[in-house]
């Protein structure tokens, strides 16, 4: 089973940490990949948080090709952050490693939102479709604030290899996967967590709905929702589905993943709401058994599982700083110095949603609303 | 002196031309007569014959030649009597003397078209052999990447969707304060949707089924909601419902249809204002499985006084339906008309739905009624439904299997990303072979949102004889030996209501374990798992290539 870990912090913090928890929740042989995604980042990156930021590993040809494609739609490279490599026994190192910031275009640069994020997310699916073949180029996210980067191997010997533990690469949010022995000849976008536009999450547990969920997604006529080279990445498209393309608030993603009975909707208040989305968003149920860590444009995180999730995740910590784990061991090598009896075990109705920077941990509950606030 | 040509015996058919054989044990026969009597197509009849005996008696043999009267039981060998191989006489006899037996080299399609009237019959489609619904495997089994589930622990919801889902987009929904409520300023039309268990008793009549058979479905089903919490839901096929059916709370558990007879809708209409619950949904057939293009057909010896009073028609004539409804001009037109009609009847709170025969043209249909706001449902009917009465000819020759028929449409739908807005309700052969559980499991991870029985459901309530070596398949002709398709009163007081119901309950009972069975392993509980075809495989690569699933062997 993948390991998740994921911390939000009011204070910039090293990925080294999530690593760490990784290695401290590692059980038997794992080492078919490790992703990072942080967000709220700091350093070099704190100046430059309105422009979008590409994440990706290219070939020395595709290189050539990405470039010669962002200066054919006008983007301007501002800053290049790229790992310090070295050699690690086990891990084959590919050509280049890169997060690159990028001005706008200078026709889209006084354009509304919405349309910037639109020729973002367009240009990180052309430079995917040009690389996919001969994989010169991989591209993770294309966002401002966001850094993704993803290898195969162990974590631990990866954050060695791309050299974090010396790096100032950091963040205030950072959500980090350890995939377990499942899958060998994987596919680097088959690595979690998934991003799109703003939203992000990583899952452990099988997805046996993936299918019918897959060809839902595909049939909302929203460009990003491709790929699906994981059945984790739908959990990512859901989030971007509800909240983004819906707008419905954070916690109708609970109710749409994992939904009520219709004898429990009727207990709802907001009842007759919730069982028309049911129905007609029935195909995007889990069925789990999962594990969902996410998070929003806002900087809110969140954890939620399904009733056959048996051993649920954690999240705990104290306020500024906060876990969310797939094991409570991996909460103890991040977040140690904290209040354990408040650390909070989502259960099949739960969502545990923490605030941005970290303030403090809200429990939503599918039948009682909100029933605990900690921070 | 008799002519040769009589002789001879030309004309007459020898009894290895027949399907069944009764073979009859003269020395267990106690001669009581029950065989003969019970024998609904006089098939066997108690006959006098001449047996020359030779007997010796004392040391020394001194054979004595003896002619004696025999009581014997003898097939005829009148075609019009020929024995169907319903095994009544077998289920009566008290000394096991006698049964009938299949004859494969049989010839009797050359002969049954006496008076140039082709060979007409109910039951299903006469092909035995193994349908593609029993060639696939479920093989998606969560073991170690994840547990699979307790089937006898966990809980499962089991039920689907019967009605048109709008689709997120244009839900009359917005937020407020954090939580979404319905706009019901919008002025948006919502459709009705029920909640039913996604094995559905598909359309036989009042008519069709003899009243015991039907009342004990109707108990059945009405128990299985009222007390064991399970919607199962049945259709009432076309010739309308009995009076105080339609006047009663227990009418939201029925499906009354429509067909091209429009028969019983006179009394139906009447019951409008004395409805005190809405029906499920309403059905209209355009077609139907076992007979694609061809009408309904009630021949005039089920036509009695029941029949006659529910379906408003004289006693004792053949009712047939057209092929097609008299007032269809056009899909678009017809189609949208009829729907949007039974819609207004009902307020637009009862979901509506055309059903038809599985065909190469099922996908326009199809794609008619997803533009269509007011249809709730598609049912297609594939060519291993069953009958009441049919040409033999259409049974077996026309229509198209409901497996491709189905996944092609759902394809189709998941193309257009309206696969969740029109749920596609399969039937025609499911658990022909008793598989029921599997066959419907694997129709719901194909792409249907229910499945519909009726065969299934006669043989496992009723224990209808027939089956795909034409055995019985008299439905049409008012002799059902079970008395389940007769209308006559001293065949279907053989069966007793209370019996079918409690048969009717303990197969659906039954069939929702199997389900969780097979839904357990795979990991799937909360949503029935609609369009989940990694999880099957078939043991065909053909078979697999067309269905889009993988092939296992």
């Amino acid at each position: 089973m993948c390991r998740l870990a994921a911390i939000t912090s009011d204070n910039y913090f090293s990925p080294m940490e999530n690593i760490a928890a990784l290695e401290t929740m590692k059980e038997g042989h794992d080492g078919s990949g490790m992703g990072l995604i942080l967000k709220g980042l700091g350093g070099e990156f704190e100046e430059l948080k309105e422009f979008p930021i590409l994440s990706g590993i290219c070939s020395k040809e595709g290189l050539h090709a990405l470039d010669a494609y962002m200066n054919k739609v006008g983007f301007q490279l501002k800053y290049t952050w790229t790992p310090k490599t070295r050699p690690v026994k086990g891990i084959d190192a590919r050509d280049y490693y890169f997060a690159r910031v990028y001005d706008y275009p200078d026709a889209v640069k006084e354009r509304p939102v919405k349309e910037k994020e639109d020729l973002l997310l367009r240009t990180r699916l052309a430079l995917r479709k040009l690389g996919e073949d001969d994989e010169s180029i991989i591209v993770f996210s294309f966002y401002p604030d966001i850094l993704a980067l993803k290898e195969v191997g162990d974590p631990l010997q990866l954050g060695r290899f791309f050299g974090l533990e010396k790096d100032p690469l950091k963040a205030k949010i950072i959500f980090a996967q350890g995939r377990q022995n499942t899958n060998y000849a994987i596919n680097l976008y088959a690595c979690h967590p998934f991003f799109i536009q703003g939203y992000g999450t990583m899952t452990n547990g099988e997805n046996t709905a993936f299918i019918p969920i897959k060809e839902f997604l595909q049939g909302r006529g929203v460009p990003g929702y491709i790929g699906y080279n994981s059945d984790s990445e739908v959990f990512a498209h859901i989030l971007h589905y509800t909240c983004k393309h819906l707008g419905y608030p954070l916690t109708y993603y609970k109710d749409i993943t994992t939904p009520l009975k219709t004898e429990e909707i009727d207990m709802r208040e907001d009842g007759e709401a919730v069982r028309l989305l049911k129905m007609s968003l029935r195909p995007l149920c889990i069925d789990g058994p999962n594990c969902t860590m996410g998070f929003t444009p806002d900087g809110t995180t969140f954890m939620l599982q399904d009733a056959k999730k048996l051993r649920p995740g954690v999240v705990g910590g104290r306020k500024g700083k906060f876990g969310l784990m797939s094991e409570e061991c991996g909460l103890d090598s991040a977040i140690p110095q904290r209040d354990r009896p408040l650390d909070v075990f989502p259960m099949k109705y739960d969502m545990a949603i923490i605030e941005p920077d970290a303030k403090g941990v809200k429990l939503w509950n599918q039948l009682q609303g909100w029933t605990t606030i900690t921070g | 002196m008799e002519p040769a040509s009589r002789l001879d015996n030309n004309h007459r058919l020898t009894l290895k031309d027949f399907p069944y054989i009764v073979r009859w044990r003269d020395e267990r026969c106690t001669r009581c007569g029950r065989c003969t009597a019970v024998c609904p197509m006089f098939s066997i009849e108690p006959a006098v014959v001449v047996r020359r005996s030779v007997h010796s008696e004392g040391s020394v043999p001194a054979p004595i030649a003896v002619r004696m009267t025999a009581a014997v039981v003898r097939q005829s060998n009148d075609i019009e009597r020929y024995c169907t191989g319903c095994a009544t006489c077998t289920l009566v006899c008290p000394n096991e003397a006698i049964e009938p037996e299949f004859n494969p080299q049989h010839k009797f399609l050359f002969h049954k078209n006496k008076g140039g009237h082709p060979y007409r019959r109910g039951g299903r489609r006469n092909d035995p052999q193994v349908s593609t619904l029993d060639r696939l495997k479920f093989t998606r089994i969560s073991m170690l990447t994840d547990p699979a589930l307790d089937a006898g622990r966990h809980e499962f919801r089991i039920r689907t969707y019967l009605g048109r889902i709008l689709p997120a987009e244009e839900l009359p929904i917005k937020s407020v304060n954090g939580s979404l409520k319905v706009d019901k300023g919008s002025g948006s039309f919502i459709p009705p949707v029920r909640e039913i268990y996604p094995i559905m008793i598909g359309s036989m009549s009042i008519g069709a089924l003899s009243p015991n058979m039907w009342e004990g479905l109707a108990m059945g089903i009405t128990y299985l909601n009222e007390v064991e919490g399970m919607p199962v839901v049945m259709c009432s096929g076309e010739g309308g419902m009995p009076a105080r059916l339609l006047r009663s709370k227990f009418l939201k558990y029925f499906i009354p249809q429509i067909a091209s007879g429009y028969f019983g809708w006179d009394e139906i209409v009447r019951a409008l204002p004395h409805m005190i619950e809405d029906p499920c949904a309403i059905e209209i057939k355009y077609g139907q499985g076992a007979k694609p293009g061809d009408g309904g057909l009630l021949m005039a010896h089920k036509v009695l006084k029941l029949i006659s009073e529910i379906r408003g028609v004289p006693m004792g004539v053949d009712l047939p339906s057209p092929p097609t409804h008299q007032t269809k001009y056009s899909i678009e037109e017809a189609v949208a008309k009829m729907i949007q009609s039974m819609s207004m009847a009902w307020g637009f709170r009862v979901p509506v739905y055309p059903k038809i025969s599985g065909s190469k043209t099922s996908k326009a249909v199809l794609n008619n009624l997803v533009r269509n706001p007011y249809a709730s449902a598609f049912s297609l009917d594939g060519e291993d439904g069953g009958t009441g009465a049919a040409y033999d000819v259409s049974m077996n020759s026309m229509g198209h299997p409901i497996v491709s028929n189905l996944r092609e449409c759902y394809l189709d739908l998941v193309k257009q990303g309206k696969q969740n807005e029109l749920p596609l309700i399969a039937a025609g052969g499911i658990g022909k072979k008793g598989n029921l559980a599997a066959n419907a499991a694997s129709l719901f991870m194909l792409g249907a949102s229910a499945v519909s029985i009726g065969k299934y459901i006669m043989q496992a309530a009723a224990e209808c004889h027939g089956d795909e070596y034409n055995r019985c398949n008299v439905c049409n002709i008012g002799k059902c030996p079970r008395g389940i398709t007769t209308q006559d009163p001293k065949l279907y007081r053989r069966l007793d209501p209370d019996k079918v119901a409690e048969r009717v309950v303990e197969v659906f009972k039954s069939v929702d374990v199997e389900l969780k069975k097979i839904f357990a392993p795979m990991g799937r509980s909360t949503e029935l798992p609609i369009g989940m075809s990694d999880g099957l495989s078939a043991d065909d690569p053909a078979i697999a290539e067309r269905l889009k699933i993988s092939y296992a062997c």
